[in-house]
């Protein structure tokens, strides 16, 4: 029985190790490290590990990005007053807490934020710098660049969030923490004081392309899984050949719901459904705070809050207001 | 390789079965619609902690009513030094005494606060402590009839038969920070039980409960125009004290808010209108009540920082929405409802 190389084939390639295509960029980087094949990653992908590529982009990146979870790791480890079991029990609820509201855009102490903000700026300098290294391998290959942007999506939500948005309110308190549950807790507390995250119509339509997202996804992989003993896994090759598994997945949806989209057209439907929820989050951020205060207030006022009639009991009015 | 992955999974699968049996409260649940229907507004109980919690919180019987003899305690000349309840009648007075006894002290006995050689001796503070907390009964029942109702309170609200009310609280600094140019961790970010061991403010009470810091962090207009200056920092305060506020109630947010919109009044249930009297009134009961027995209290009795113990919403509440399930014992000691003199 004819049997091709997917996910759930038990077949793993231990042989010489594939090289790729040679380096001929002058005063590049050559790529580092002996490639050996593990057994274990064989399971999900590749069994081949390296080499890898990482050039002056890509170690300054990690430089910048190890210095920033230094800071960030050291500050929380000294938070509980350098104690190891304290740290590892506690590590979810640990942060480096941006400044309070006092210091405005003001350079603060750095025991009162200053180290958030050159943990901030490290991170930034790293990813930035991977984004930058995503492109340029991509063109080095004679790839498009849509990773780079893709990734330039979640880059946006992440300035937003950290830097653009305290800047335009004017105070870096109103920034994200580094840590687990304090990030989590800034969340709930971030969409409460703006009076619900929910009637914001751009986080609305950013959970639309998140779930959108997951369905897509879903329903791309099922149905390359369903015909990749076909060879409908090789998708590359059936968006120029049509073969008879590109053809039997496109009859399978033409058939359930009458609409099929096409071997390249699904990756594109993948793509903005992935961009687009970043891209429309960091929006309904960027305008929190800035542009509306009361996200609630405002849904009202434009009809999009559904009214409940509260007649279960007597009206409930604010006591603070009763002297008045 | 295969059998090791399944191995390792079979083995962590087994531990979070457990750790998730040891920490989460098995179905099924009771729930009770409390508003308008599609907003989730549902009162949720676990049936089998709320049998143990019932018996927790029983109202103990009241003492049978005594013949009044028609002498005043502030006209004989057995009881001397009686500030507060110096219009009592003797038999009344003793009967009241006899009850705080038990509310109070059922171990320690009278001694816990009178010398038995002159019991009209202040040199014990927990005396002087004892008529000051009479006053603020009083003053709860009287002047605070919008959150306790015609319930009112007596010692054993708050006492339970300890000397010290089970739930206080002190100024809380957190465990030790590095401190130099380390980070500070701005009063957050420790797993704490107050707070339902979210890493919200761990100390919610300073500012709201005894400082009377603004509670309220929406803003009250669509678009900025200033009408709140709140940071997150004070919302996360916010949203810690109501953590207290739900634990200490044994109740959900939709006890008393809608919680599409926490801040609007007009889509809150009443509760909520007994609550914020609540949140007053333990505030004054700390600042004027409590905060006045600074110097009265040995050193032993105040908290790390060196403040006075103080009240929040469990001291009475105790896991119920209403101290006791709402046994009225104050009207059996009519006494603790009059004005102050």
């Amino acid at each position: 029985m004819i049997q091709y190389q997917n996910l759930y084939n038990r077949v793993q390639v231990h042989g010489p190790a594939d090289m790729g295509v040679p380096m001929n960029e002058t005063g590049m980087f050559e790529r580092q490290g002996t490639p050996f094949t593990s057994r274990l990653m064989g399971l999900i992908g590749n069994a081949q590990i390296g080499p890898i590529y990482l050039g002056w982009l890509g170690t300054i990146s990690l430089v910048c990005g190890f210095i920033a979870f230094e800071i960030i790791g050291l500050n929380m480890w000294a938070s509980v007053n350098w104690d190891p079991v304290q740290f590892i029990r506690q590590l979810f609820w640990l942060s480096l807490e941006p400044p309070p509201a006092k210091y405005g855009l003001h350079f603060p102490p750095l025991r009162e934020g200053g180290w958030w903000l050159i943990a901030g700026l490290f991170l930034t300098t790293s990813v930035l710098l991977w984004w930058v290294r995503t492109y340029r391998r991509a063109r080095a290959l004679g790839m498009g660049t849509h990773v780079a942007w893709a990734f330039a999506a979640a880059i946006w939500l992440y300035l937003v969030l950290g830097f653009i948005r305290p800047v335009l309110m004017g105070n870096f308190s109103e920034a994200v923490p580094f840590g687990i549950f304090p990030h989590l807790d800034w969340t709930a507390a971030f969409s409460i004081r703006y009076g619900n995250l929910f009637y914001n119509p751009f986080h609305m339509l950013s959970i639309a392309f998140l779930y959108g997202s997951a369905l897509i996804f879903a329903m791309h992989g099922a149905t390359i899984l369903a015909v990749s003993h076909l060879g409908g896994d090789r998708e590359i090759e059936q968006i120029i050949d049509r073969g008879t598994a590109s053809e039997r997945a496109a009859l399978f949806w033409r058939w359930t719901m009458g609409f099929n989209a096409t071997m390249e057209s699904i990756h594109r439907w993948a793509w903005w459904f992935a961009v687009l929820c970043p891209l429309a989050g960091g929006i309904g951020i960027l305008l929190t705070g800035t542009v509306v205060d009361n996200w609630y207030l405002w849904a009202v006022k434009h009809g999009v809050a559904p009214h409940y009639a509260f007649d279960m009991w007597a009206p409930v009015l604010d006591p603070a207001l009763k002297g008045q | 390789m295969k059998y090791a992955l399944a191995f390792i999974g079979i083995i962590a699968g087994t531990l979070l079965t457990i750790a998730m049996m040891l920490s989460w409260e098995r179905p099924p649940m009771a729930s009770t619609q409390i508003g308008p229907r599609g907003l989730g507004m549902v009162e949720i109980n676990n049936p089998r902690t709320e049998a143990k919690l019932q018996k927790a919180n029983v109202a103990p019987e009241a003492d049978p009513p005594v013949k009044l003899s028609g002498v005043k305690v502030k006209d004989s000349k057995d009881y001397q030094n009686v500030q507060v309840l110096g219009d009592l009648d003797v038999e009344e007075f003793n009967r009241l005494m006899g009850a705080i006894t038990n509310w109070v002290s059922p171990e320690q006995g009278c001694t816990y606060c009178h010398n038995p050689e002159n019991m009209a001796d202040d040199g014990l503070y927990t005396k002087v402590v004892a008529r000051r907390m009479l006053q603020m009964t009083r003053a709860i029942n009287t002047m605070w009839t919008p959150h306790v109702a015609q319930t009112g309170v007596t010692c054993y609200t708050c006492h339970r038969g300890n000397p010290v009310p089970a739930n206080i609280w002190f100024k809380n600094e957190g465990t030790p920070q590095a401190g130099g140019m380390a980070s500070s961790r701005q009063g957050q970010n420790l797993a704490s039980k107050v707070v339902g061991t979210t890493s919200l403010t761990y100390d919610p009470f300073t500012p709201l409960l005894a400082k009377g810091a603004n509670i309220r962090v929406d803003a009250t207009t669509a678009l900025p125009e200033g009408t709140s200056k709140a940071s997150i920092h004070d919302t996360e305060t916010t949203y810690a004290l109501m953590m207290h506020l739900s634990t200490a109630l044994g109740v959900n947010c939709t006890y008393c808010h809608n919680s599409r919109q926490f801040a609007s009044w007009a889509e809150s249930r009443p509760q909520r209108v007994t609550a914020w009297h609540g949140i007053h009134m333990v505030s004054e009961v700390n600042e004027t009540y409590l905060g006045s027995l600074q110097s009265v209290f040995p050193k032993e009795r105040l908290g790390p920082s060196g403040d006075v113990a103080k009240v929040n919403c469990a001291t009475c509440h105790q896991g119920v929405y209403k101290p006791l399930y709402g046994a009225a014992m104050v009207k059996d000691y009519e006494e603790l409802r009059q004005p102050n003199p």
